[in-house]
């Protein structure tokens, strides 16, 4: 009996001890890859007043984290012509949403979302929308045209925050899904 | 700046706060300098509602396109659908209050909307019909 009990001690001690082996692994070049059982946040919050002003007067505020820096560059470059609108900025506010842009992009923190969006695109591609990263897409391509482009209440899949109740804490949860006119939706 | 002018503005002025007093006093002043006549809120509201053509989506090219004809309303920016908050003064207090945001938003939507920068009459004449919503 005793033998049994100084086993179990022993496989619980050492069972302690390569949990904690395992889920403290950093090796991976300081920067910590979620693993398969870890339930991280999906993207990073946006905690930037300054860039809620500027960018999500229009539009909603997309969390940095949702594309990688390239793409950012990219976006910011071409704020003469975004998407069909001026979004020029002053040159000094255009620094400081650069710069917060660029520290919180997808390649950032330890975020589930973000590390999916950025495996999967490929390193010489820099897609101007999160909705053109293969991840984002295929997330949505069961989506009939109806509940999107043609549901007035939410027009086009960057209106991110007309189904994903929870878009602004960012986060986008199966569950937390609210397709106006249609409800919830389960793959 | 001319005195009848000046009176209709301060006219206007004394019925609003002191922080829409300063931001668009400072700016019709400026505009003057650059050149501008007499500004008239009844021109303001010609090209609030004037067509400038039509988008590659479609969509006319107007101010009210998305700010509607009421200031008092609630607009809605007609790609995104984001709400934009009323533009009259005496329904959004927020609203002429800050020179850099007004002079910001004069770039990016007469860029949009005209296809150019506005002219310094045309803003004028855009604040003071605004002024009055």
């Amino acid at each position: 009996m005793k033998i049994r009990y100084a086993m179990l001690a022993v496989c619980a001690g050492v069972l302690t001890v390569a949990s904690q082996m395992v889920l403290s692994e950093d090796d991976d070049h300081g920067k910590h890859q979620t693993k398969w059982f870890e339930r991280t946040p999906d993207v990073a919050r946006v905690d930037n007043a300054q860039y809620v002003k500027e960018c999500g007067g229009c539009h909603f505020a997309y969390q940095p984290g949702l594309l990688p820096e390239r793409s950012w560059r990219k976006v910011m470059n071409q704020l003469k012509d975004h998407f069909g609108d001026n979004a020029e900025l002053s040159a000094p506010t255009h620094e400081q949403v650069l710069a917060y842009l660029v520290a919180n992009s997808a390649e950032h923190g330890s975020y589930r979302r973000s590390e999916k969006i950025l495996r999967s695109i490929a390193a010489s591609d820099a897609p101007d929308r999160i909705t053109n990263t293969p991840y984002i897409r295929h997330k949505h391509d069961e989506l009939p045209v109806k509940l999107v482009k043609g549901n007035d209440k939410v027009g086009s899949l960057s209106n991110c925050a007309a189904c994903h109740t929870k878009a602004e804490q960012g986060s986008f949860r199966e569950g937390e899904i609210r397709i106006p006119g249609r409800g919830g939706w389960e793959d | 700046m001319k005195t009848s002018t000046l009176f209709a503005v301060a006219f206007t002025i004394l019925t609003f706060n002191a922080a829409h007093a300063t931001a668009v006093t400072d700016l019709l002043q400026k505009y003057q300098a650059q050149g501008a006549q007499q500004f008239e809120a009844q021109a303001g509201k010609t090209l609030w509602t004037r067509s400038f053509g039509v988008s590659s989506e479609g969509k006319e090219r107007r101010c009210a396109t998305c700010h509607t004809e009421d200031l008092r309303q609630t607009g809605k920016h007609i790609k995104t659908g984001k709400v934009i908050e009323p533009l009259a003064p005496s329904v959004n207090t927020k609203r002429l209050t800050d020179i850099a945001e007004i002079e910001k938003w004069f770039k990016r939507n007469c860029e949009w909307t005209l296809g150019r920068e506005c002219s310094v009459q045309e803003k004028g004449d855009f604040l003071s019909y605004i002024l009055m919503q």
